[in-house]
């Protein structure tokens, strides 16, 4: 956040913030809604349930796992609206520390991706879980994942140790496992490690809703019990709305566990502000509104695509022996360049360039009247510090 | 076998499931006081007309994103907010040493003015550093001081039941008891759930002890205008410890006096010794925000800055304050009577024996008394 004060103050010609998540794009549709529901006599400002609306949980849920997801068929699912994705790991957080592995205050271990969001490990010692650990995902080598290091780590994890998995659009990395990759993982997770999913933006990286929560599925198919963290501040663009989900898949005693998880919201924020959620809750359970998101969302992930697809032609062309097809493999928002902290703070201080010094950014940030300045850029940053 | 196989189920949130409750019960008498919201003669909630308006604006306003707000919230909520708790003209804010965290309801501010309490107010461990809250009390304050790492939270005696009013003097001895530097959550007014609030003259003394014994006032804010239907009435208690000198917290919400209960509308107001320690506080509350819920919703606190900021607007809810007479009275009442009440008579109401003035209408007052009267001289 310091990132954006800095940029709010430049404020030079030709700035671009590569950090920021979000592009500002909203759709017609939502601010259709929001008129309707400002103009809705019969819509009221009471408290809503501790745990969200229910129309808004039961959407968010099939969204996640698929109408006849064998988990909800058998009713062992049950959901939480939250206070964004941070509110639901942050709840997630607090659930496991209170009950997990029949232990009141379970403190770790958790394993988390390496590299991830700074905030993650706070968010998790907070709860008490102070025992945080890393796999290994992103590989400088090869810009990508590697997932043979990946199961390795996994393989010799603590027992009963929790780890947090990205089922599509990886922060800050974009990085993603295919399904067989998947696979494999999860064959590792069924030996006595509990996964914590985080699903920030279903349905903008491949542009389809299933194919983004494959990873969740495929896991409730082998019976696997989890925690997924959702979020519909990307696919919806409902940022300042703060909409969240938290999905639990157990294998029973699932009402104790729901009522520890009122007991634990009150302490945190009582019960969830309403506006965005009713807004999706609309939209999930009205077909047409429903298909017409679908074509948005897959609008956004097919620009993402091709602003990819853009970037890596314009690199190519001003030539130098980098590889840049690491940047069309995933999609979604989040693009790791494996640029240097050097070569950061030269696109930052010489060219009013923002990103994280991890070197990760947001593609959709770049469009067609900054592509050029932004590859040549890069391309400058590269020379600059090339190590001979 | 599950690995949350051996979790025990808890009880369930005792005034949500009153409401619950009620929603079932089919009996055509049923009458539910128990929750903490508004209700209009009809018996239904009540959408503000002011809150309406503006939510049009809001929604027709082509400027406006759905952007991430500020970790902190919306400046112009945060600082129309603290206004309205210590006043337009009040020199803690003119001295630039009062500033603001938008939190999610007044949960949510006590939730995060806590975890900062914890980590840095009186060395960087309070685990152990007893917090006071009265006897009785809003029934999630242990909950959520608890949830953030307290040990030690103590009752300060507050009610006096035999003369059905304030017990002054168990409340003078229980602060001078208390350790220097304990924390007290005092209710800023509209005590919640008695309805009594000291005098003037006794928060006068009240302050008097706590600033000889360093204690340290957390003020909970949740009905500010709903005491005395006047904003200014009812921050007298809030503003007097400014004016003594205390450094300060005070967990504000905006759910009744604006009927904006499912928005989560709350501020963190932080009054300092000056602006440098100010502006640590906030930077740490800012860490503490990141990895609970990292920004807040946008819906309410604009709502609620538009109404603050447009003075035709703010008008408008001046008076709606003044209408509304929304009082939480108490009436100490016993187990059986409040059973008998709730299964026999169809009427919900808490089992500390809180009552929500406003569940009452000319339809159904007749019947409430006639049972309340039925449950205390027969039950």
């Amino acid at each position: 956040m310091q990132m954006n004060s800095e940029f709010r103050e430049r404020q030079p010609i030709g700035v671009k913030n590569l950090s920021v998540h979000g592009h500002t794009t909203w759709l017609p549709l939502v601010r259709k809604i929001k008129q309707q529901i400002s103009t809705d006599p019969t819509l009221i400002t009471e408290y809503p349930h501790i745990l969200g609306i229910p129309e808004f949980t039961r959407r968010a849920t099939q969204l996640a796992l698929g109408k006849d997801s064998p988990a909800i068929v058998e009713s062992r699912v049950f959901g939480i609206q939250t206070v964004g994705c941070t509110g639901a790991v942050c709840l997630g957080a607090e659930l496991l520390r209170s009950c997990y592995c029949s232990s009141s205050s379970w403190s770790g271990p958790i394993l988390l991706s390496s590299p991830c969001d700074d905030s993650l490990a706070g968010t998790f010692k907070a709860a008490g879980i102070e025992d945080v650990q890393y796999y290994r995902y992103w590989d400088a080598e090869s810009n990508g994942v590697c997932v043979e290091n990946m199961v390795h780590d996994l393989e010799n994890a603590p027992e009963q140790c929790v780890v947090v998995l990205f089922a599509s659009g990886h922060r800050p990395t974009g990085a993603e496992l295919s399904q067989e990759d998947w696979k494999r993982v999860a064959e590792v997770m069924k030996r006595q490690l509990f996964a914590f999913f985080l699903m920030s933006a279903q349905g903008l990286c491949s542009g389809s809703l299933e194919q983004d929560a494959w990873p969740v599925r495929h896991c409730v198919s082998l019976g696997l019990e989890l925690l997924c963290a959702q979020s519909f501040s990307h696919n919806f663009g409902l940022y300042g709305e703060r909409v969240g989900h938290l999905l639990c898949v157990l294998k029973q005693n699932l009402l104790a566990v729901q009522s520890q998880a009122e007991k634990l919201v009150q302490t945190l924020w009582s019960c969830p502000p309403m506006e965005g959620a009713r807004v999706v809750a609309t939209v999930l359970s009205n077909p047409a509104h429903l298909v017409d998101w679908q074509e948005s969302v897959k609008a956004v992930a097919e620009r993402c695509m091709l602003i990819r697809e853009r970037l890596r032609e314009r690199l190519r062309l001003l030539g130098g022996p980098w590889q840049w097809d690491h940047i069309i493999k995933p999609g979604g928002l989040y693009c790791c360049f494996g640029l240097n902290t050097q070569q950061v703070d030269f696109l930052v201080q010489k060219k009013h360039i923002y990103l994280l010094p991890n070197g990760c950014l947001n593609v959709s940030a770049i469009n067609s009247r900054n592509l050029d300045y932004v590859a040549e850029s890069i391309h400058q940053a590269l020379i600059r510090t090339k190590v001979i | 076998m599950s690995i949350f196989g051996e979790v025990p189920q808890a009880a369930p949130v005792a005034v949500f499931k009153l409401t619950a409750d009620f929603r079932e019960d089919q009996n055509p008498s049923k009458v539910n006081l128990g929750v903490g919201a508004y209700r209009t003669d009809e018996g239904q909630p009540w959408v503000l007309p002011v809150v309406r308006k503006v939510e049009k604006m809001i929604a027709d306003d082509h400027s406006l994103n759905h952007e991430y707000l500020p970790i902190l919230g919306l400046p112009e909520f945060r600082s129309s907010a603290s206004k309205i708790a210590l006043g337009e003209d009040s020199p803690a804010i003119k001295d630039n040493r009062v500033g603001a965290v938008q939190c999610l309801g007044g949960t949510g501010a006590l939730k995060i003015g806590a975890e900062f309490l914890r980590r840095w107010y009186n060395g960087t461990d309070n685990t152990k550093t007893p917090i006071y809250v009265s006897a009785p009390t809003w029934e999630n304050h242990n909950a959520v001081f608890s949830n953030a790492g307290f040990e030690d939270i103590r009752p300060y005696k507050y009610w006096d039941a035999g003369k059905r009013g304030l017990d002054l003097e168990g409340f003078l001895g229980d602060l001078e008891s208390a350790p220097d530097h304990s924390i007290f959550v005092l209710h800023a007014c509209a005590h919640n759930p008695t309805g009594t609030d000291p005098t003037q003259d006794q928060w006068k003394q009240i302050a008097d002890v706590m600033k000889r014994k360093s204690l340290f006032a957390f003020f909970d804010s949740a009905y500010q205008g709903f005491a005395s239907g006047n904003l200014d009435k009812d921050a007298w208690a809030v503003r007097y410890f400014v004016s003594q000198g205390f450094e300060l917290f005070c967990a504000q919400s905006f759910s009744k006096n604006f009927g904006l209960y499912n928005e989560r509308v709350g501020n963190l107001t932080v009054v300092a010794k000056d602006q440098d320690n100010l502006n640590r506080v906030l930077s740490q509350m800012e860490k503490i925000v990141r990895i609970t819920w990292s920004n807040p919703p946008s819906q309410g606190a604009r709502l609620v800055a538009i109404t603050l900021n447009t003075p035709e607007l703010f008008k408008l809810e001046l008076r709606k304050l003044l209408k509304a007479k929304n009082r939480v009275i108490g009436f100490k009442s016993e187990t059986k009577q409040v059973e008998y009440l709730v299964k026999e008579k169809h009427i919900y109401l808490m089992a500390s024996g809180r009552i929500n003035m406003c569940g009452l209408t000319t339809k159904n007052i007749d019947y409430v008394a006639e049972s309340i009267h039925e449950a205390v001289t027969t039950v």
